[in-house]
Formats: C-alpha cells, sequence, structure tokens
C-alpha cells in the first residue's frame, strides 16, 4: 500500500504517494526527476548516491522514502547558490580537474559539502577520513582532495 | 534491482512495535537500515512488514549516570556517539572503536542497536559490549529481561533476542579509574569490515600491574569471543613481555576460517599481532596509533 510522505527537497515541499520498499535514490531520480544523484551500486558501498538528509551525508539507496517524512534533503540539484552562483566546492572542482567521468562527482560534492560545514578548515587527513565512503574509479583521488582544500581556503578567505 | 514488496509501520510506542510483531509472523524491525536495506535491494530477503523502530522516543534515549555508567538506547546513530564529546570519555574503548565502523554516511543511520541485533562476526560494537562487560536489555510480549554481552552473541548473525522481541537498551557499566584500553584492526581499506579486530580492557592494581583484562577478539570466529587465556596470563604482570604472551595464548586458542577475504593462516597471525598492539596500547608500552 502506497503511504503519502511529505518531504522538503533543494527547499522545495514535496507530497509523494510511495511504495514502502522504495529507496530514497530510486524516489528522487524516478518520481522527483532529480537525476544528479547517482546509482553506483544500492548497497552502501560506493557513495555516488550521497544526499544530506537533515543536514547529515546518508547513502540515498539505504534509506527508504518512506523514512524521511518530514524532514529536509539536499541534492546535487540544490547545492548552487544561485543560476549564476557555483557552490565554492563545484568551483573548486572545476578548477582542478577533480572529476573526469563525473559520475562520483555529485557524491563527492555533497559529502565534501558536509565536511566543510562540520569542519571548515580539514587537515589532508581529515578530508581523505571524510571521504573514504566514496569511490572514483577516474582521478585517484588527489585532485579531489587538493580542490576540497582549496575549497575550505577560499571559503576561509572570503573569496566564495 | 528492488526489493520485494512488503508493507512499512512506524509506530510511536514500543507496545505497539511489540504488537506488531506478535500480528505480523515474519516481519522485520528496522532500526537504520544500514545492514537490512542492502539485503533487501539484493533480494537476500522478502519480509512482509517492515517494523521502524525510528519514531519511538526511549529508544534513542541515552543515560549518562553520576557513577560513569552509560546507558545507550539501541536508536542511538553511531555518529551521534562519535560527536558527543561527553559520552566518548565516559567510554574510551568505544570512542576508539566507533570511528572505525564504515564510513561517515553509514554512520550516520547505522545504531548500536542494529549492530548488536544484526551480530556480523566483525563488528566493532559487539567486541566493544564484550570487552566492557555491558548488559542488553530486551523487552518481549512477557516483560523486559537483561543479558549480559558474554551470553548474548549466540552464533554467526544469531544473538539471543528471540521472534518478537526488541533490544531496547545497551548499560555500560563505569569505567574504573584504573582502567586501561587498547583497539587495533586490520581492514582492507579503512571503513571496510575488519579482517580480525582487537578490542580490550585492562584494569591496572594500584602499582600498575595487570589486575583483570578483558580481550575480545572479533572478525576471528562466528561471533566476538573473550580471549580468556591470554587474559589470565596477564595478571600481576606488566610490559611487553605479557602482551606479547598474551597474543601467543590467544592465536592458540583461537582457530578462525579461511573465506574470500582471507586465509585462515592470515587471520591467526592477525589475531596475535592485534592482542599484542592492543595490550600494548593498553599497557603504555607501544605508541596508541599502532593500528
Ligand atoms: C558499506 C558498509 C560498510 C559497513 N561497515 C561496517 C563496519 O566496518 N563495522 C560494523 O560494525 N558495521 C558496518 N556496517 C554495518 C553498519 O554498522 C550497520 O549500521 C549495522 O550493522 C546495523 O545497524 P542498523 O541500525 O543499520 O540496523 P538495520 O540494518 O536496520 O537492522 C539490522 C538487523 O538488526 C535487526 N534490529 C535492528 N534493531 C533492532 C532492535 N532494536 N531489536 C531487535 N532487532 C533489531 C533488524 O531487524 C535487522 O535484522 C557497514 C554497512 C555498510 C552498508
Ligand atoms: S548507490 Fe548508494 S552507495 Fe552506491
Ligand atoms: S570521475 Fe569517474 S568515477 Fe570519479
Amino acid at each position: 500500500m502506497k503511504r503519502i510522505v511529505e518531504v522538503t527537497i533543494n527547499g522545495e515541499r514535496h507530497e509523494l504517494a510511495l511504495e514502502p520498499y522504495r529507496s530514497l535514490l530510486d524516489v528522487l531520480r524516478n518520481d522527483v526527476g532529480l537525476t544528479g544523484t547517482k546509482k553506483g551500486c544500492d548497497v552502501g558501498d560506493c557513495g555516488a548516491c550521497t544526499v544530506l538528509l537533515d543536514g547529515k551525508p546518508v547513502n540515498s539507496c539505504l534509506v527508504l522514502g518512506v523514512e524521511v517524512g518530514g524532514s529536509e534533503i539536499l541534492t546535487i540539484e540544490g547545492l548552487q547558490r544561485g543560476p549564476e552562483r557555483l557552490h565554492p566546492l563545484q568551483d573548486a572542482f572545476m578548477r582542478h580537474g577533480a572529476a573526469q567521468c563525473g559520475f562520483c562527482t555529485p557524491g563527492f560534492l555533497m559529502m565534501a559539502s558536509a565536511l566543510l560545514d562540520e569542519n571548515p578548515a580539514p587537515t589532508e587527513e581529515e578530508i581523505r577520513f571524510g571521504i573514504a565512503g566514496n569511490i572514483c574509479r577516474c582521478t585517484g583521488y588527489t585532485k579531489i582532495v587538493a580542490a576540497i582544500q582549496a575549497a575550505a581556503r577560499d571559503k576561509a578567505e572570503g573569496k566564495a | 534491482m528492488r526489493p520485494a514488496a512488503f508493507d512499512y509501520r512506524a509506530p510511536a510506542t514500543l507496545g505497539e512495535a511489540l504488537a506488531l510483531l506478535a500480528a505480523h509472523p515474519g516481519a522485520k524491525l528496522l532500526a537504520g537500515g544500514q545492514s537490512l536495506v542492502p539485503v533487501l535491494n539484493l533480494r537476500l530477503a522478502a519480509p512482509p512488514l517492515l517494523v521502524d523502530l525510528r519514531r519511538i522516543p526511549e529508544l534513542a534515549r541515552s543515560v549518562l549516570e553520576h557513577d560513569g555508567a552509560l546507558t545507550l538506547g539501541a536508536m542511538t546513530r553511531h555518529r551521534v556517539f562519535e560527536r558527543d564529546a561527553r559520552v566518548r570519555a565516559a567510554q574510551p574503548l568505544a570512542a576508539a572503536a566507533v570511528p572505525h565502523i564504515a564510513h561517515v554516511a553509514i554512520r550516520n543511520r547505522g545504531t548500536i542497536g542494529g549492530s548488536l541485533c544484526h551480530a556480523d562476526p566483525a563488528a566493532e560494537w559487539p567486541a566493544v559490549t564484550l570487552a566492557c562487560d555491558a548488559a542488553m536489555t530486551i523487552a518481549g510480549s512477557a516483560g523486559t529481561r537483561t543479558v549480559d554481552a558474554a551470553d548474548f552473541f549466540t552464533g554467526l548473525f544469531e544473538t539471543a533476542v528471540g521472534t518478537g522481541e526488541i533490544l531496547t537498551a545497551v548499560r555500560f557499566p563505569a569505567w574504573p579509574a584504573r582502567r586501561r584500553h587498547g583497539f587495533a584492526e586490520v581492514a582492507r581499506r579503512h571503513g571496510d569490515f575488519a579482517l580480525v579486530g582487537v578490542a580490550a580492557a585492562v584494569d591496572l592494581d594500584e602499582r600498575g600491574a595487570v589486575a583483570l583484562a578483558r580481550i575480545a577478539v572479533f572478525g576471528a570466529a562466528d561471533a566476538p569471543v573473550l580471549a580468556q587465556e591470554a587474559a589470565q596470563a596477564l595478571v600481576g604482570r606488566r610490559g611487553e613481555g605479557a602482551a606479547r604472551e598474551a597474543g601467543r595464548l590467544a592465536r592458540a586458542r583461537i582457530a578462525p576460517r579461511s573465506d574470500h577475504h582471507a586465509s585462515a593462516e592470515y587471520r591467526s597471525e592477525l589475531v596475535e599481532v592485534l592482542v599484542r598492539r592492543a595490550l600494548g596500547q593498553a599497557l603504555g608500552v607501544a605508541p596508541a596509533k599502532a593500528a
């Protein structure tokens, strides 16, 4: 039986009728049409599906749609600060070439934005610990880590 | 692949949750979902109903008593524990172990109760409860009962929680002033399940020699085990020689199995090395960052 779930996604209220067995990932992509959040593994191994649930990063493949009633969700589509203004992390990822195929990028950006919210000046070790649940098959991580460090610096210097 | 269809309820009281379990044979409890949802997504299980525990206030409650004893509600998320300086200070062994559980996103959802009830042989929380001599409170239709950690883990993915019962809380006794701890594990990558790990709590006497030790080894058998002989051999001793001998004794008593992650022989080696490392930390003869 479907359940009615009221949830705020990227600042917009949604009322969704969901079968209980549908994951949040599936709901975001197929019901809400937000396909920026990616499905890599569906079992918590890759982090491509990372979104913020009430400000905290979670793997949306391991959350049921019916579990998020009353919550606020932020996806990659809501990270940008305005039509012409990228999030400092998005900007830094572009400058550093931190994306190749880009499949992992939304997950990394959501994870890293939560990391910087919690710890505005992380060390390299703290960054690597923070993004350990996100897998990238292309970049070798070096540029991703550099981009996160640069975004943290930009934010501290008030450039972004 | 999508999971097979199931129904979903999120009761607001423990009584309702127990009644739902009683009325729906085969129903499963949903805590953080970080072990259960992967199983559902892979269609390794197809329960007719999930009973979500997230709306039951008492299951999320934690109490730090004046003497330092700590009761964690079953729905305490790993990350909530990890970010709370007061509970970390009250239970240093758990504080050392929890950051090794999976990754941040999974720790934001996963709960201590789910971890203990799922009882993965390589999970950190079960070993910590054994080393700390914690006690679990289990609610059922006939009331509640308490089971010591030493009697809780009954086999591979098996616990003392029976059909229709709910684990409500875990109580860690106060941490004595002269207790030291050590924690060491080896995993393929940080955040993966451990190949083998060791959680140790060592009580010293006023002269600094070992009075009592509890050494929990995980990932090496169907359930976490206490290395009893190794702990016995430590009594009255101190220093690196004692840690070495305990490592050898633990290895001699535990017969790990081979699987696709590691051979039995490699795991045996890890038991010896990690017992030695964890005890080295506890006895102050090795750097705390050894593993
Ligand atoms: C990629 C990945 C890596 C992981 N790595 C680790 C790791 O390194 N170490 C580790 O320890 N864990 C690891 N986990 C597992 C994680 O810690 C889970 O959070 C935990 O094992 C289960 O907790 P949960 O709250 O998510 O429980 P759920 O998945 O909701 O439930 C697990 C089981 O316990 C039962 N259950 C839950 N709560 C109760 C209760 N109160 N009473 C009775 N039964 C109950 C459920 O019915 C279910 O059968 C990992 C998970 C993933 C996806
Ligand atoms: S799709 Fe969710 S972690 Fe891989
Ligand atoms: S850029 Fe291709 S997986 Fe990361």
